[in-house]
């Protein structure tokens, strides 16, 4: 027991407990998630979240400890924002063909997404800084995290932001779209990125190729429209 | 590999500097991909060809498990409980209503504008 004891000491000072439980716990989630046939709701992202939080809070460690391990997954995000211009290089062809319906259709979604979340917290009486932060919820982690600390908002409940943003939309994106008769694949992934950045876009790949790509594209332009737009939107509609 | 993953960082990399150099309002992430896209564009210019197999490889790589590298910000969950619990009713409805929204404004508009796909399979 005493030994047990020293070696959990020696674990929570080494950033390999945080990482290797977010890969193993991570791996276990894929699993379940494949069990459960793929269900939408059986997402590995949630599945893993759920199980690392837990395991925190019953061995009593501090997220801090914790992240200083997993920081370097976390920090994998960056060059993983970059590689998506390899799927939008790809179908740069396609893309361009598009090009008049896409800046229209990404900008609208993005201004109807943000406009929508911030007004809907405010009536509901959130505070300031929670209208702020679920501004930049409909854009890749790092993206969000940047917007969220330059206008106010809080970079670590962002990030908490982005992700259900991201399970809500993989979740609805499907059966919604097809219910509006929506069934164009480049039209249901440039949705899928554009309101649910890569976890959306994970799941719309597994269905159609050309879906995964227009959400590619449309991850990173919404990227760069919602950190141009959000700044100037912010003052005005997050209120006093 | 290593090439690969090079340019990927060193691309971030670029692109934080002159995102900070030039204050613009844009993540470093995202220029860097703006960078990584023009240079593949003027590579095949040049007549270099395409991606070379190891970038898509790795690309490939960090983009088929984009899911994992969420959980650690996600994980950051307990820590704001309280902010959370003090207002999941605005944050709830907020984030339900306005990625349904956004989902259909951005698929119709998409829809309507881009004529048919002559590529559909």
């Amino acid at each position: 027991m005493e030994n047990l004891f020293h070696l959990w000491v020696y674990l929570e000072t080494t950033p390999l407990l945080g990482l290797a439980a977010t890969l193993l716990v991570y791996r276990l989630a894929t699993e379940i998630s494949r069990l459960a046939g793929g269900h939408a709701l059986a997402n590995p992202v949630l599945i893993a979240i759920a199980i690392l939080a837990g395991l925190l809070w019953a061995t009593g460690t501090p997220y801090r400890a914790y992240f200083q391990g997993a920081q370097y997954i976390h920090f994998l995000l960056g060059p993983a924002t970059v590689a998506l211009a390899l799927p939008m290089y790809a179908n740069l062809a396609r893309i361009r063909r598009a090009a008049r319906a896409i800046l229209p259709a990404i900008l609208a979604g993005s201004l109807v997404a943000v406009v929508s979340a911030m007004l809907i917290a405010r009536l509901l009486g959130a505070p300031r800084e929670v209208v702020l932060t679920l501004a930049p919820k409909s854009v890749t982690t790092p993206i969000a995290m940047g917007i969220a600390e330059q206008i106010g908002g809080q970079p670590s409940l962002a990030a908490i932001f982005v992700l259900l943003t991201g399970l809500t939309a993989s979740i609805v994106a499907g059966p919604l779209l097809k219910f509006a008769g929506v069934r164009d694949w480049r039209a249901q992934g440039l949705a899928a990125g554009t309101a649910g950045h890569g976890i959306a876009t994970a799941r719309m790949l597994l269905l159609s190729e050309t879906a995964g790509a227009f959400g590619g594209l449309a991850i990173g332009l919404n990227g760069v429209i919602t950190a141009i737009l959000v700044p100037l939107l912010a003052g005005i509609l997050a209120g006093p | 590999m290593l090439n690969a993953l090079t340019l990927l960082v060193f691309c971030q990399f670029a692109g934080e500097i002159t995102a900070r150099a030039a204050s613009l309002p844009l993540p470093g992430p995202v220029l860097g991909l703006v960078f990584l896209l023009a240079g593949l564009l003027l590579r095949a210019r040049l007549g270099y060809g395409g991606p070379s197999p190891a970038l898509k490889s790795t690309s490939q790589g960090l983009l088929g498990h984009l899911g994992l590298l969420f959980v650690p910000a996600g994980v950051g969950v307990v820590t704001q409980f309280d902010v959370i619990g003090a207002n999941w009713l605005p944050i709830a409805v907020s984030i339900t209503v306005s990625t349904v929204l956004g989902l259909l404004t951005t698929g119709w508009v998409m829809q309507r504008l881009a004529g048919p796909d002559d590529e559909a399979r």
